[in-house]
């Protein structure tokens, strides 16, 4: 653990976004989590999407459960909104939240323990009612607070550190959040930032629930031999189907690729994603082609990542509970409770 | 581009910009550690080994460290290294018994001609080998223009005593009011080697109207301050006009105002920003009330009966031409005259050595200057060494310091029967600092403190009395905070490829963004592809090789802060804090020529 805290000075020509912000005014504390931790990546790649997308600080609740990843929201966005939930609660506190105030957004982050475990219920019931957020799984294989430990998304087939072969199926997150219907889900890994800037600043331009499992090294337990988690195995057996730009304003599409390896996806919020293709057949509007193909290549070890499914025309929580655009606490107590002779109505209509 | 060679001496030489900045290569960084630690006497000796003169230094240097201090890219003001080193020679212990002791004589001369920092410090380098050095100078004591020309409230006597004292007392003869007017009869003396360290001495003049008419109110700035010095001046007219703007001239204003001018003014040919005094000596001229008038030409004395009154200044402006070259122009104002009672003339310096004859083996150059080769400092007669201001005009002391330890060498290499040309390389370690997982043998936590003033005595008192010296030093609080500030840019970022795992943990914790991990490419395009701009292509690119995925790592030297964080952060200790310090090498140390790694 680093004991000093990360100087202020920062580099005299760093860029402002629109705000007039760098990316170090979209920091946290310094992170103490174990040199090196992919979940520090990610929070890096999460710092650079909101610097990126010009968000204001204030306007985003960052929500996590408990572990590892679940620490890192102390690390990004300190000016932010924030709760550290319950160990695998997340989902159900960010949807409250959400229910609350529908003009924040929503950065649910959480880890394979917190949501494929103890939380799985809680994750896939926030992905089937399609809050409108983010969900961020910082995935390594492993418990790494009480010292690695299989979790569920390890590999059947992988081994432990000490050397111990994991016996037990998988659980593949994309692969579920596709089936209860996520409407933006992908996958990315922690040492591609390039690749997962864009996704993320991708996810949250998107109205719905928005499910990005990244695949998150973890350096202490889970970086060696043997391990489908490790820096070396991911880079060997990574197969990206696409690699995205998100566009925000009127910036003119740049189409210095070749023709009809790009595809336009115009986002609810006018922001539009570039998806240059790698797999010329991948269709990222196909939710079953995208499980069959997922399956697919799962089955030969690949690790498939990308965007991997997107519905520009998706709808959230609120429109299905045609729920009051105002934020509750915003709401005046007239609104609020509107007098026993409205309630005398209501409950004479259900006589 | 090439992976980086870290075993190149100069390569992590100029990451330290500090040091790589001064002539004489002080390893800045090690001191104000010192410094902040308390070991004051620890960092004089550092100091003294190098520079000869911190407690002169200290005050007077000109400092070309602290543009060069990399602070000054991070925020607004350099670490004021200078001033520090005054604290080291402030608050250091008897040092006495740390000098080096007078060794048996090895039969060997060396006359030193002047007696100013140049000779000092060749007398410094070879007495302790044994060298029977004898200085000759036509002042009654040691220390050459720092001595006449500095004013005593900028720099005490007793400081000179002392650091000049320190050198004479390593055996060396001193010769005090005993000029050489003859190089041929001094040749004729049979020394083994002579070294000419005898400055600038001649003011330069200023050839207008008038000049010889009120030629008894019209003094040449170094030699009215030289003067001064000695006690012949006490006393000006009350009101002073002083020609030139160098940093002589900034002395002679502030002494002036000292010895009764009331209304001083100091006028200038060119503007404010272009003067080629330092900007902090102009900041203390006008904090004494001291007006700097800008773009006036000075066209005639004006006198009345042999009594002057006055100067006339022709207005000019600055022009441009297509080369970027500067021309002052008249500006079609009328001329303005400004009287005055006394003028003092410091318009700059020249060499003169009408003391050494034709027929010495020495040859000149049509600039009148003698031919020194500027690696070795011999002259053509080569039993002769010139340094300082006698080898190539007018510079300053951290400069006669640098030319005396190369001269020294010269002539204790000559005398050992060694060619001179071959000069050894400088002297290198380098160790990582990691004293724990996350802890360093320095202090990496990164001070915010802005640059701390140096407490001054009171405006009042100060121009009361000629030698109440004007800045009173930092006491230890400020020297601490003032240390703090220091970068530690000799505690060195290295980086092993063989052990980086790609995670990335570096770059994402830099505070600077001086990391980028991507292709390799030429130098001109991998600068534009670092995660920050890099607007100085004079800081080096840090490029190591190929990495597991083909890509390469590279650092930006230009404003990392040496936090350490990078090392910090990274899983594998593929990144170390390792400190780097080099020290030039002098007359009498054994060290190798021939190239070798700097682990």
């Amino acid at each position: 653990m680093t004991y000093i805290a990360k100087p202020k000075f920062h580099h005299p020509g760093l860029k402002k976004n629109e705000l007039g912000y760098t990316h170090r005014d979209y920091e946290g504390k310094i992170s103490t989590l174990c040199a090196g931790c992919g979940h520090d990546s990610i929070t890096a790649s999460i710092i650079e999407a909101c610097y990126e997308l010009s968000i204001e600080p204030h306007r985003v609740a960052k929500i996590s459960g408990i572990g590892c990843s679940s620490k890192t929201p102390d690390y990004f966005l300190g000016n932010s909104h924030g709760f550290n939930s319950v160990h695998g609660r997340m989902p159900s506190v960010l949807t409250g939240a959400n229910l609350a105030n529908r003009d924040l957004i929503y950065l649910g982050v959480s880890g394979d323990g917190d949501s494929a475990s103890i939380g799985f219920g809680q994750f896939a019931h926030s992905i089937r009612r399609g809050v409108n957020m983010t969900y961020i799984v910082e995935n390594n294989g492993v418990y790494g607070l009480t010292k690695g430990q299989f979790s569920a998304t390890a590999d059947r087939g992988s081994k432990s550190k000490k050397g111990v072969t994991n016996t037990d199926n998988a659980i593949d997150l994309v692969a579920i959040a596709l089936q209860l219907g996520a409407t933006f889900v992908a996958r990315s890994f922690s040492g591609d930032k390039s690749q997962l800037v864009p996704l993320i600043a991708a996810a949250i331009g998107h109205k719905g629930a928005s499910f990005i499992d990244v695949i998150s090294p973890c350096i202490a337990f889970n970086n060696h031999a043997g391990s489908t988690k490790s820096f070396d195995y991911v880079r060997e057996h990574n197969d990206a189907v696409n690699r995205l730009d998100v566009l925000v304003g009127r910036d003119p599409i740049a189409v210095d690729y070749a023709p009809g390896t790009v595809q336009v996806v115009e986002q609810h919020d006018g922001s539009k994603i570039a998806l240059r293709k790698i797999d010329a057949d991948y269709d990222p509007h196909d939710r079953l082609g995208a499980q069959t193909f997922l399956a697919r290549h799962a089955a030969k070890g690949q690790i498939v990542t990308g965007l991997l499914y997107v519905d520009p025309d998706a709808e959230d929580l609120h429109e299905h509970l045609n729920t009051v655009e105002t934020p509750l606490n915003t709401l005046e107590a007239d609104t609020l409770c509107p007098g026993s002779a409205v309630l005398d109505k209501i409950n004479a209509s259900l006589r | 581009m090439k992976p980086t060679d870290i075993a190149a001496p100069d390569y992590f030489h100029k990451v330290v910009d500090c040091q790589w900045a001064c002539p004489a290569h002080t390893p800045v960084p090690e001191y104000i550690r010192l410094i902040a630690q308390g070991r004051y006497s620890d960092a004089y000796m550092i100091n003294w080994k190098s520079n000869v003169f911190p407690g002169i230094l200290g005050r007077t240097c000109d400092r070309p460290c602290e543009p060069a201090c990399r602070r000054g890219r991070v925020e607004e003001n350099p670490v004021a290294i200078c001033r520090l080193k005054r604290v080291a020679a402030d608050f250091k212990d008897d040092i006495k018994q740390r000098l080096p002791r007078p060794s048996p004589r090895n039969g060997k001369r060396v006359a030193l001609v002047g007696g100013g920092p140049a000779s000092l410090t060749v007398a410094r380098d070879l007495a302790p080998l044994g060298y029977h050095c004898t200085v000759f100078d036509g002042d009654p004591e040691a220390g050459g223009m720092m001595r006449s020309q500095i004013p005593k409230f900028r720099l005490p006597n007793s400081v000179i005593d002392e650091e000049t004292g320190y050198i004479l007392g390593l055996g060396v003869d001193f010769k005090g009011g005993h000029r050489i007017e003859s190089m041929k009869s001094l040749l004729a003396e049979k020394y083994d080697a002579i070294f000419v360290g005898s400055g600038a001495p001649r003011g330069r003049e200023l050839d207008i109207p008038g000049r010889k008419e009120a030629a008894a109110n019209i003094h040449i700035g170094i030699e009215w301050l030289a003067n001064v010095s000695f006690g012949h001046v006490d006393k000006i007219g009350k009101r002073v006009i002083v020609l030139g703007g160098g940093n002589t001239a900034m002395d002679c204003c502030r002494t002036a105002r000292r010895l009764g001018g009331e209304t001083v003014k100091v006028v200038v040919r060119s503007g404010f920003e272009e003067m080629k005094a330092s900007p902090w000596e102009k900041e203390d001229a006008l904090h004494e009330d001291i007006p700097i008038l800008n773009y006036m030409v000075p066209v005639a004395f004006k006198h009345v009966a042999g009594k002057l009154i006055g100067v006339t200044f022709q207005k000019v402006k600055a022009e441009y031409d297509a080369k970027g070259r500067r021309n002052l122009v008249p500006s079609g104002e009328p001329d303005e005259t400004i009287t005055c009672d006394d003028v003092l003339v410091a318009v700059g310096q020249e060499n003169a050595f009408p003391w050494i004859e034709q027929d010495c083996g020495i040859e000149f150059d049509k600039w009148h200057m003698p031919k020194v080769d500027p690696k070795t400092f011999a002259s053509t007669n080569p039993k002769v060494f010139f340094g300082g201001d006698a080898a190539f005009g007018p510079k300053n002391i951290i400069w006669a310091v640098a030319h005396g330890h190369d001269a020294a060498l010269s002539i204790h290499k000559m005398l050992s029967g060694e060619d001179i040309t071959e000069r050894p390389l400088p002297e290198v370690q380098i160790s990582s600092q990691k004293m724990g997982i996350h802890e360093w043998s320095y202090d990496n936590d990164i001070s915010n403190d802005k640059r701390f003033k140096v407490p001054h005595r009171d405006k009042v008192i100060a121009l009361k009395d000629i030698r109440a010296e004007v800045e009173l030093g930092y006491d230890v609080k400020l020297a601490l905070g003032e240390a703090e500030r220091c970068l530690n840019c000799d505690v060195q970022t290295v980086f092993s490829t063989s052990l980086c795992i790609e995670c990335d943990a570096c770059a994402d914790i830099c505070p600077m963004d001086c990391i980028t991990f991507t292709g390799n490419g030429e130098e001109s395009d991998l600068r534009q592809r670092l995660k920050a701009p890099s607007p100085h292509p004079d800081q080096d690119l840090y490029v190591s090789s190929d990495l597991k995925t083909g890509r390469v790592m590279v650092k930006d030297e230009d404003v990392c802060l040496h936090c350490g964080l990078c090392a910090e952060r990274c899983p594998t200790g593929a990144w170390d804090m390792q400190k780097y310090f080099i020290e030039m090498t002098h007359a009498g140390s054994t060290c190798p020529t021939r190239s070798r790694s700097a682990a």
